[in-house]
């Protein structure tokens, strides 16, 4: 609870209260890792289980995914110079590199949305089989995460226009920060485990 | 949506029909009677909207007394059923209501908040700290955790209960075997409270990291924190296998998909891992904590430290890895094959090796104490050979042959609440009578506890020991009735006599809350037990930022070292500073409300309506970004008036225990 400032540390580190938040983020995302490891075990379980319906090579479209997994992977580099502008105490440069950040996250969102859409178009729904079950609640979940991710750090970017670079917006940049890198390190494993497994089984 | 609206309330049987009026009549009484004593302002400034990790700790309790009364009756409902062969006091529908209610509530809304309560009120106490790493956070965890349990407990009365189980297995519990929305209810209402108990266990991570006070190294924290620590660390764990498990349950059921149909490639056995993936955790959730609350009271009143020490800490880490590998143990009978089993056989009986060191370690703690026979300590001592019984069948079921003869017996029901109710309804009874004097400034009253033990114990044997040998003899367990011939009926004849002195002894527990709260010494010193650890260094009740002077630790059982050397136990005017507190919060309780409405839209099908709903909680959460407030600072002169008022006085109480 002390308001102690230890001003040797980076900005989002200072005060104890503010340590205490990155570890509890942390934390949270050792949940997150676990919550999505029970997504990937089931569609492990039940990636093969077509029911009849479309596989895996009717509907994955590699060109889009790589897109995607580009759009997503620049998202995350950005993310990195954003955090590396902010220990400059860059604001501006801060902010833009949010911008650029959530601006390819809108981009592989709307591609993910086609994704689905173009799905549906095949006959390939949720409610199909078993394995499209599986494969969009995954897809679903992380896109999901994108989508909170996004409007989340559009709350932050209204506040360090607001506030400026203080220890707490330093801290709520950082741990958006975090999460940003984590939902891409999912997208890692998806790009892997669903789509090039699916394309090469 | 498509809504029938004449199966809105549940209606025909006079038992539910007489449960709504009590539920109405009660609802109607206390509106009446907050607004008659003018409690509205004080309901909502000190305990509606309270970031105090004592008072939410409170709160998590009384819940957890509702609702143990609650799935209580459930249990005496079913052992009135099954008094006599062929009863139809309850129909087989309703019975399967009954023991699916009863066991949720149990489990996720009697145990886990008695023990969440606990933690709350102790834990930062135990390690010197002024709250939680996230007072709002905490608060938030309870409003969720109620806003779920009330919404899984009017299931009864609204649209109807849950009535696959507790494990609601699939194909059962699926669209097709159960179209009502029952099992809708299920599948939200835990969704809401397992959120809660996530956010708990990420709090209780990061305070015992890193709000521990100045010498308090990991190794010399007291043993309930230790329980609760690693706790923790098994609900981040473990809880979102069963997030996900609920999420992809409400998909099945509401929109059509297929996890755990039959049809379209689903796999109802992939329900049943997931289940038990956290369930099983879920057991040693439970009973960890308890675990470290025996430890507390038996260290206290042997008036020793706790024998083995880091044996302890190093079995709690022991039962909490293996907890993750045995949950195949729950349906060996299920198709794993025998060299599954063997390997899940093996790590189930592996783990009653740390148990049993616990429980050694209980003894040699109280070898040659000078024990105090207090109703705490005698908790602690019947939990010792009832959790034995419960141990050793537990040894017996882990045999993956054995268990075709037991699975879905009555042996197994016995075996669990002989671990359960041991495990952890003692322990907070334990908990209770040893801490509340820290929370209320007075005691339960120790003749009644004595009453409230015995009957308690006493019923608690007669009601599942009968049990054993009923399910020995072939009878299984969720059968509504049996047949005269079976020749069940003496033994389920003792087991509904003993369900009732166990609520007689449930009764007594409650007149003596009643009892105490009227006319119990008010007098008391703050360390009544002559107990060992911080909680105890401070005022009773303690005053809201708990230590104006944060206390310095040198070993294990600090307080009790500190009164030895009689250091660190005066407070000088000087080293008295302005203390900085977090503000009170209405945004806790606004998303429990948001929260709980949305879920009951969605366990109808009423998605636009749910949808609508969840706008109010994204606004919530987009408020709480934008909230900067900072807190506020306690003056010096407050905290010299509030020290002196309890400092002053402590010469002059009445001893308890000396
Ligand atoms: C207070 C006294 C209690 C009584 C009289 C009681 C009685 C019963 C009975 C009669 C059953 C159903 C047996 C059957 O399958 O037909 C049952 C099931 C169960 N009880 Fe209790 N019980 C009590 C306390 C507890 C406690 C404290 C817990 C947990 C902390 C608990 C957890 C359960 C669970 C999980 C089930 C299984 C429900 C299911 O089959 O889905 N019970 N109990
Ligand atoms: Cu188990």
């Amino acid at each position: 609870m002390s308001a102690k400032v230890d001003t040797s540390l980076p900005l989002e580190y200072q005060t104890e209260q503010d340590r205490m938040n990155i570890l509890g983020f942390w934390v949270f995302l050792g949940a997150e890792i676990v919550l999505f490891a029970t997504l990937f075990g089931v569609y492990g379980v039940l990636y093969e289980r077509f029911a009849g319906g479309p596989t895996h090579k009717d509907i994955f479209v590699i060109k889009d995914v790589m897109i995607q997994t580009v759009l997503l992977l620049t998202s995350s580099f950005t993310m990195g110079i954003a955090i590396f502008e902010m220990r400059r105490h860059n604001l501006k440069g801060l902010i833009t590199w949010l911008v650029i950040t959530l601006a390819l996250g809108a981009g592989f969102l709307f591609m993910e949305i086609n994704e689905f859409i173009h799905y549906a178009h095949e006959g390939a729904t949720m409610q199909t089989s078993a394995f499209l079950s599986s494969l969009f609640v995954l897809l679903g979940t992380h896109g999901a995460h994108v989508t909170l991710g996004i409007g989340w750090a559009t709350m932050v970017i209204i506040q360090l226009l607001k506030r400026g670079l203080t220890p707490t917006t330093a801290r709520k940049t950082f741990i958006i920060g975090l999460y940003w890198h984590f939902l891409d390190v999912v997208w890692i494993f998806i790009f892997t485990f669903v789509y090039l497994k699916g394309l090469v089984a | 949506m498509g809504i029938k609206w004449d199966e809105f309330f549940i209606t025909g049987d006079p038992l539910i029909l007489g449960s709504q009026i009590a539920i109405l009549l009660t609802m109607i009484g206390a509106v009446a009677g907050i607004t008659y004593l003018k409690k509205w302002k004080y309901l909502w400034t000190e305990w509606l909207t309270t970031v105090d990790h004592k008072k939410i700790g409170i709160m998590y309790i009384i819940s957890a007394v509702l609702m143990f009364f609650r799935g209580g009756m459930d249990g005496l409902l079913m052992k009135a059923q099954t008094s006599r062969p062929e009863m139809e006091f309850l129909n087989s529908q309703h019975y399967n209501e009954i023991f699916t209610t009863h066991g949720v509530i149990m489990i996720l809304f009697m145990a886990m908040p008695f023990l969440i309560g606990l933690m709350n009120v102790v834990i930062p106490l135990q390690i010197g700290a002024r709250d939680v790493a996230f007072p709002q956070l905490n608060a938030l965890s309870f409003w969720l955790f109620f806003s779920g349990a009330m919404l899984f407990n009017i299931s009864f009365v609204i649209g109807g209960s849950p009535d696959a189980g507790w494990t609601s297995y699939f194909p059962l519990a699926g669209k097709e075997f159960s179209p009502g929305i029952g099992n809708n209810y299920y599948a939200v209402a835990l969704q809401i409270a397992g959120i809660g108990t996530l956010m708990t266990g990420i709090n209780f991570i990061v305070t015992i990291l890193k709000m521990r006070t100045k010498g308090m190294t990991l190794m010399k924290m007291p043993m309930f924190t230790w329980t609760t620590f690693v706790t923790s660390i098994l609900i981040v764990a473990a809880f979102p296998i069963f997030t996900v498990a609920l999420a992809l349950m409400t998909f099945d059921r509401l929109y059509g998909t297929h996890f755990f149909t039959v049809s379209g490639g689903g796999m109802d056995m992939l329900w049943a891992n997931l289940f038990w993936l956290w369930g099983h955790p879920e057991v040693y959730i439970v009973a960890l904590p308890a675990f470290g609350i025996f430890s507390e009271v038996i260290a206290t009143f042997s008036r020793k430290s706790l024998f083995g020490y880091k044996s302890m800490v190093f079995s709690i880490l022991g039962i909490a890895l293996l907890s993750m590998v045995v949950w195949v143990h729950h349906f060996y009978t299920m198709g794993s094959g025998p060299a599954v089993n063997s390997f899940f056989s093996i790590t189930t009986m592996a783990i009653a090796i740390p148990t049993g060191v616990k429980m050694f370690n209980w003894l040699f703690t109280m070898r040659k104490g000078r024990i105090k026979i207090t109703s705490a300590m005698l908790w602690a001592l019947a939990f010792v050979p009832c959790f034995v019984i419960g141990g050793v069948t537990g040894v017996m079921l882990a045999m993956g042959a054995a268990d075709y003869q037991y699975h879905n017996t009555l042996f197994l029901v016995a075996h669990f609440h002989y671990v359960l109710i041991p495990g952890v309804v003692f322990a907070v009874f334990a908990g209770l009578y040893y801490w509340w004097p820290k929370m209320f400034g007075f005691m339960l009253n120790e003749k009644l506890g004595k009453w409230h033990f015995w009957l308690f114990v006493i019923g608690f044997n007669v009601t599942f020991m009968p049990m054993f040998f009923l399910g020995l003899n072939g009878a299984v367990r969720r059968a509504y009735t049996y047949s005269a011939e079976s020749g069940f009926a003496p033994l389920f004849m003792l087991s509904a006599i003993g369900s009732i002195v166990l609520a007689a002894g449930f009764a007594v527990f409650c007149y003596n809350i009643y009892w105490s709260i009227r006319y119990a010494d008010r007098n008391i010193s703050s360390d009544p037990w002559d107990a060992r650890t911080l909680e105890w260094s401070t005022a009773s009740p303690v005053q809201f930022y708990n230590f104006a002077k944060l206390p310095e630790v040198k070993s294990l059982d600090p307080f009790w070292h500190m009164k030895k050397k009689n250091e660190g136990l005066t407070l000088h005017d000087s080293e008295i500073e302005e203390i900085h507190m977090p503000s009170n919060s209405w945004l806790p309780i606004y998303m429990g409300v948001i929260f709980g409405i949305a879920g009951f839209f969605l366990v109808f099908e009423w998605h636009i309506a749910a949808a609508v709903a969840g706008i109010g909680i994204f606004a919530g959460l987009i408020i709480r970004s934008f909230d900067y407030n900072e807190g506020f600072h306690v003056s010096k002169e407050e905290i010299h008036r509030i020290e002196n008022a309890w400092r002053k006085t402590e010469g002059e109480v009445h001893d308890h225990v000396s």
